[in-house]
């Protein structure tokens, strides 16, 4: 077998992308379409807390929200999923059970990735033993910048090895590689590596995830999924904060990958104040006026 | 896991955009339109008016009048009298008052432009608005910028107005081109005669009322409408100064037949069938997407359309597949809707065109490919279509089709490409794929075309000069270049 050159991965153009993007944003999404679109951004949600101030406390109470968004609106999913840090895994996984509301755990020395194989196999590991349905791990960018592909490559198998049944995100961290044709290529490693997701950042750097970036990964998938038939899932994270915004994701997943991928299976949204905003603007829809932010809860 | 030759995306959903149609209840049309002659809107001689419809529906929008010889005899004079007593005697400065005045009225009542230019055009309200409207006010911002510079353009040569202009404009940009012809006209110290097409007459008679609003000096343009008959008018006037004519390169040649002999200026762009040429090394998802803009934009019925498309043959396959998948995503229908990408074709005339080249296409034994797609009852209608299997010497590669119908050839090397781009009788537009620089140059030298893009397609900007080589046309429209046709100099 021929090693596949990454460095041959397709080009991108930015103005391309861009004139692409601009036509996703100018569709408009109404009435009908715009409630259940916002309820299935609230579905594909994950939950998110990774601060160095998290407590076990904090961590529940997110999980609460994460199944109860807002009871006062009838017929609400609950979110896809909540994100913490390994180890908080174990509360969360309590605290969500029998919800359907998944635990997923960031790993891998999360958010440098600055740390040996052997740690980043044992914080995969403790996150998995702990019960925790999916991994969020970073990949080593250093590394990746150096032109060292065979390690990004063999670092992703490893870890999705140790991930046993829980399905792998893999964090490019988009904002740190630079250009559209580096994210690409970084897409194209992680999935042949055997990412169950690719997820564009961490939420730790600036930019997070931006539509361009998205849809560079989206036509990546794809192409991904052509070749080998295999789906591969999308998580765009950090800097997703309203529903105007998250529906252009969805306009993007629809027109990019088809309704196949427009589920919390195979997209997912890493966000944290992005709940309330769909939450606000679900109420709209259902009374006819928007309410203060105070209505919503905060956890 | 499926099979490789079964794996297709499915672009079916359970979630689909609702109805978003553009509000049109704030657009107050007339009944009846008269012609905009000497600041007035004044009743034709000829007595006659003609129905203008809405293509997307077949029902009436307007009676327009239509001018015969005496109506465009009275805004000639009207125009010449304009001329001699004060367009020409106002300084630069003033003239770009004017100008600027235009242009931000065109920016105030922009939704209002959009709306009817969607409703008496047939294009998406997504195009009108963020294309046709802002991009004819650009041009008048852009030429009102120069009138007061004339000498710094053209240094050391004396550039002086010409008198009348004569101009001719076609329906597919109504008022973005009605915008190229009277702003560089008034930069240059011209006054107007202008004849906008028959099946979308709105928008220029709009402008007329805007015209007035901004204190234009009566008769320094006059809007007459009408058939060709009106125009031959225009260009078979004495007094004209100078024809700038948009439109098919059939009535192009008539027009060059009759001004012979004349001294009479002319511009002409006229018909194209560009070469939007894909190469191996392109990024490969753009360039869908630039064969998409190239073809479908205005469903096709673009002077400048990327109409051949030639992919080299070691990404056909590649390109074909992410070009069908993208047009799953195309919207027909409706060009109210916001959503919509495709409306309706502009008059009955040019669906029958359409729908003949079509059939041309299958006989020649070209493959035709139309994606599902769900077409309202009522109005004019052609799906995206595509041809492959298609050779140079077929009549849909040689023959401008100006529609949503895009002939495909693939190439295997750049002297090939070269050749097969530029062996047509058309020159106005060229477009190439590469992610390499050096191709790029290499290409852009070598195209025989007025405009190449390079990794994008149907750019606009009133910097850029527009127009083409062969029966394409000649003269420019746009930036510095396109104020020449408008001038004459000493030096």
């Amino acid at each position: 077998m021929i090693e596949k050159d990454y460095s041959l991965s397709p080009r991108v153009d930015k103005m391309g992308i861009d004139d692409r993007v601009a036509r996703i944003k100018a569709r408009s999404i109404k009435k009908e379409a715009k409630v259940q679109g916002l309820k299935m951004i609230l579905n594909m949600i994950d939950l998110t807390t990774l601060e160095g101030a998290d407590t076990d406390g904090k961590v529940r109470q997110m999980c609460y929200k994460a199944i109860h968004p807002h009871d006062s609106l009838p017929d609400l999913p609950t979110t896809a999923a909540v994100c913490v840090y390994p180890t908080f895994v174990k509360t969360a996984v309590k605290a969500v059970k029998g919800s359907g509301v998944k635990v997923a755990s960031v790993a891998t020395a999360f958010p440098s990735g600055h740390s040996s194989r052997k740690i980043k196999l044992m914080d995969t590991k403790i996150a998995v033993d702990n019960g925790a349905d999916e991994v969020d791990m970073v990949i080593s960018r250093g590394r990746f910048h150096s032109g060292d592909y065979n390690f990004i490559f063999d670092e992703i198998a490893a870890i999705k090895e140790a991930c046993g049944k829980a399905r792998l995100k893999v964090i490019l961290e988009t904002g740190e590689l630079g250009t559209y044709d580096k994210v690409r290529r970084a897409s194209d490693i992680a999935m042949d590596a055997g990412a169950d997701f690719i997820k564009t950042s961490t939420g730790k750097i600036s930019p997070a995830a931006t539509l361009p970036v998205t849809l560079v990964m989206l036509e990546a998938i794809k192409d991904h999924y052509y070749a080998t038939g295999r789906m591969v899932g999308m998580k765009p994270a950090g800097g997703i904060s309203n529903s105007k915004l998250a529906l252009q994701y969805l306009v993007m997943v629809k027109e990019t990958l088809g309704g196949k991928w427009l589920t919390n299976e195979w997209f997912r949204f890493g966000a944290s104040s992005l709940a309330n905003d769909v939450l606000m603007q679900l109420e709209k829809q259902a009374s006819g006026n928007y309410q203060a932010k105070e209505y919503f809860s905060i956890d | 896991m499926a099979k490789k030759k079964d794996i297709a995306i499915d672009y079916s959903s359970d979630w689909n955009f609702a109805p978003a149609p553009e509000s049109t209840a704030h657009i107050k049309l007339k009944k009846k339109y008269d012609l905009f002659i000497d600041g007035k809107f004044v009743k034709p001689k000829s007595g006659k008016y003609f129905e203008t419809i809405n293509p997307a529906t077949e029902e009436k929008l307007a009676d327009v009048a239509e001018a015969n010889k005496a109506d465009v005899d009275a805004a000639v004079k009207a125009a010449r009298k304009a001329y001699d007593n004060e367009w020409s005697k106002l300084s630069g400065k003033e003239r770009g008052k004017y100008i600027y005045r235009i242009a931000r009225l065109i920016q105030e009542k922009a939704r209002e432009f959009a709306v009817i230019e969607s409703l008496d055009g047939g294009k998406p309200i997504r195009e009108s608005r963020d294309i046709d409207i802002p991009l004819a006010a650009a041009h008048f911002f852009y030429y009102a910028g120069w009138a007061d510079k004339l000498e710094y353009a053209f240094p050391n040569r004396k550039p002086q107005s010409l008198g009348v202009a004569g101009q001719i404009t076609p329906w597919n940009f109504p008022m973005l081109m009605a915008a190229w012809k009277i702003a560089p006209a008034l930069a240059a110290g011209n006054t107007v005669v202008l004849k906008p097409a028959e099946t979308t007459p709105l928008t220029a008679l709009k402008l007329a009322e805007i015209i007035q609003e901004a204190g234009l000096p009566d008769g320094v343009v006059n809007i007459v409408t009408g058939y060709g008959e009106t125009g031959s008018h225009i260009v078979n006037h004495k007094d004209v100064d100078k024809i700038a004519f948009t439109g098919s390169t059939g009535v192009g040649k008539i027009i060059m037949k009759a001004i012979a002999g004349t001294n009479k200026k002319s511009t002409m762009e006229l018909g194209g069938k560009a070469a939007n040429i894909i190469f191996e090394d392109a990024p490969i998802d753009q360039a869908v997407e630039g064969i998409i803009n190239g073809i479908f934009f205005n469903q096709g019925h673009v002077c400048c359309a990327g109409s051949r498309l030639y992919i080299q043959e070691s990404v056909y396959d590649i390109v074909m597949r992410k070009l069908k998948d993208r047009m799953q995503a195309l919207v027909v229908g409706d060009p109210m809707d916001k959503n919509t990408d495709i409306g309706a074709i502009n008059s009955k005339k040019q669906l029958k065109v359409i729908e003949d080249y079509i059939k041309i296409g299958k006989k020649e034994g070209a493959t035709v490919y139309q994606p599902k797609c769900a077409m309202p009852k009522k109005g004019y209608w052609v799906p995206p279509t595509l041809f492959t299997d298609v050779a140079q010497s077929n009549r849909i590669s040689q023959e401008e089709i100006f529609g949503p119908v895009l002939a495909i050839q693939t190439f295997r090397t750049v002297s090939e490409v070269l050749a097969k781009a530029n062996n047509t009788p058309f020159g106005l537009s060229a477009g190439v794929w590469t992610d390499k620089g050096s191709k790029i140059f290499n290409m852009t030298t070598k195209l025989n075309a007025g405009i190449v893009w390079a990794n994008t397609f149907n750019k606009f900007d009133p910097a850029s000069p527009f127009g083409g080589y062969k029966e394409s046309g000649h003269g420019r429209e746009g930036g510095l270049h396109g104020l020449e046709p408008y001038l004459k100099f000493d030096a």
